[in-house]
């Protein structure tokens, strides 16, 4: 393959302010018109972005010392437990986390107050040790009296996911959100066309050290996500038809803002975290344009029936057909859900292509690309006789 | 009199010709403008029934005879569209359509003269941003 472009070129353009830049919608028009040969020659950077339900989010938060000092093991910030089994004033809190089992405020929502500047309540216990005496404290904190706090996700940005549909005759509460009995609707939750890996399925220019756009200030992929499969069976548009890859993604949570990341609370299942995701992709050849130029109608996903324990496959459909607001399914015409937000996802494209365009955002050629032939593990319980 | 109702039908009694018999044994005027039924299911009316107070009072006495709940429409859905991010979660559970992504915009469209009360988007709305309003 002719390399027309190289980063270092690119890169240059965007500080010069004359780089072309396009959403991933209008790339998708133009190439409606015109061969990937062209689009390689004409287009430098094309942005893709997603806003969904991240359940796999957290953040990183350092607290300060107190005076005396204490080590924070037993931490709790508004109530919902923070993983206080790292040294000494750091914590994790996890986006699903919980004070109690059907708590509406979770992890997500002390993460998302936190970004919006409100105060938390921080309680911690230690048992106290000769060098961190103190054994109890009782403050409030936030996003400015914290040292550090950085969001740090394992598995985000899903490349394609299933639909869900119920044929039980009882509603189901889940993370693909209420399904109604007798397959009474689909849930789907990518943004299709406009979803980063979908729009590099062989992660050719996205891997550990790519710059991108996350919950509204500049992040970067820190590691491949877990459940990171890349040997799932893919369609003729060479798009994997099951979730596929992740990503594992870092940012400063001190610049992110509220409109991109939003806690969320689904019924009976708990809590979630939507996180505005917007990879720039680069232009550098005839093979990234013939993949950025791929449609909804062409990348495909498979519907399974969370009614039944082996939740089997009930039927192939394409974003296109899950889009346009119902499905056939069994004869009958069925309504559909994103739940990703699809005009959040074009806005945040807009966004970054402004930040490229105006020479604010650079394009990072990934330090590292992630594994090839990666497979999934299952968790075998042990069974007691 | 004029008056609105939401019926939920248990399954037993989904069959039933039940608006027939308003109009036929209880001479009401009976507008039905919304309603999701699924046979085998729980069915949802919304319906304007029109009649003296006593024959509206006789005709719904019928109607629980049967097993169908019947509440007055006097609730309404309010949405703080303001906050909505546009997941659509809640389009996913309205019967009635009230609830729809614009396919063009992606973006959620709320039509409130479809809406039946039935009060599944208070649930299935992940910012809860659906309040059930009692109006006098
Ligand atoms: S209450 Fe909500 S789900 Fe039910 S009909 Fe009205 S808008 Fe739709
Ligand atoms: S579920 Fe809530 S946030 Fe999502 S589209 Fe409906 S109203 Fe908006």
């Amino acid at each position: 393959m002719k390399k027309i472009k190289t980063y270092s070129e690119i890169n240059e353009r965007i500080k010069n302010g004359n780089a072309v830049v396009m959403t991933a919608g209008e790339f998708k028009e133009l190439a409606n018109h015109s061969k990937p040969g062209e689009l390689a020659n004409k287009v430098d950077v094309v942005t893709t972005a997603t806003f969904g339900p991240m359940c796999s989010s957290g953040a990183f938060i350092n607290f300060g010392h107190s005076g005396p000092p204490m080590r924070l093991e037993k931490i709790s910030l508004n109530d919902v437990p923070a993983y206080g089994g790292i040294a000494a004033a750091d914590a994790y809190v996890g986006a699903t986390e919980t004070a109690n089992p059907h708590d509406k405020y979770g992890g997500a929502h002390v993460i998302e107050d936190l970004v919006s500047g409100k105060d938390i309540r921080l309680k911690a216990s230690s048992k106290g040790t000769d060098c961190y005496p103190r054994k109890e404290i009782e403050t409030k904190i936030n996003i400015e009296s914290v040292n550090e706090a950085f969001l740090f996700n394992p598995r985000n940005a899903y490349q394609n996911y299933a639909a869900a549909v119920n044929s039980q005759r009882r509603k189901l509460y889940t993370y693909m959100g209420v399904l109604l009995p007798s397959c009474g609707n689909v849930n789907y939750s990518t943004s299709g066309e406009y979803s980063p890996l979908l729009n590099d399925p062989d992660m050719r220019s996205i891997g550990v050290g790519t710059r991108i756009f996350l919950g509204g200030t500049q992040g970067f992929v820190a590691w491949h996500g877990t459940q990171f499969i890349t040997s799932r069976p893919r369609n003729e548009s060479g798009i994997p038809v099951l979730p596929a890859a992740t990503l594992s993604l870092i940012g400063n949570l001190k610049e992110m803002s509220a409109e991109f990341i939003k806690a969320a609370y689904y019924e009976k299942y708990g809590t979630s975290l939507f996180v505005g995701v917007g990879i720039p992709i680069p232009v550098l050849d005839e093979d990234m344009a013939a993949r950025l130029a791929i449609r909804n109608e062409q990348i495909e996903t498979q519907v399974f029936d969370y009614g039944l324990s082996e939740r089997p496959v009930v039927k192939k459909v394409n974003y296109k057909e899950l889009q346009s607001g119902e499905i056939e399914l069994g004869g009958r015409k069925v309504r559909t859900a994103p739940l990703s937000s699809i005009s959040a996802a074009k806005n945040i494209m807009k966004l970054l292509k402004e930040e490229v365009s105006t020479g604010k955002f650079l394009i990072n050629e990934p330090v590292e690309h992630f594994p090839k032939n990666t497979t999934n593990k299952a968790l075998e319980g042990i069974e007691h006789g | 009199m004029k008056s609105r109702y939401v019926f939920v039908f248990p399954t037993e009694a989904i069959n039933k010709p039940l608006t027939y018999h308003l109009v036929k044994d209880f001479d009401l005027k009976v507008n039905i403008f919304n309603a999701y039924i699924n046979s085998g299911e729980e069915g949802n009316l919304a319906l304007e029934i029109e009649g003296s107070p006593g024959q509206i009072q006789a005709g719904l006495e019928f109607a629980k005879s049967l097993g169908v709940e019947c509440s007055t429409l006097d609730k309404r859905v309010k949405l703080e569209h303001d906050r909505c991010i546009n997941c659509g979660a809640c389009v996913a559970v309205c019967y009635s359509d009230a609830l729809k992504m614009d396919a063009n915009t992606m973006e959620l469209n709320f039509d409130k003269d479809k809406c039946t009360v039935c009060e599944l988007c208070t649930t299935a709305c992940p910012l809860q941003l659906f309040k059930i309003n009692f109006v006098e």
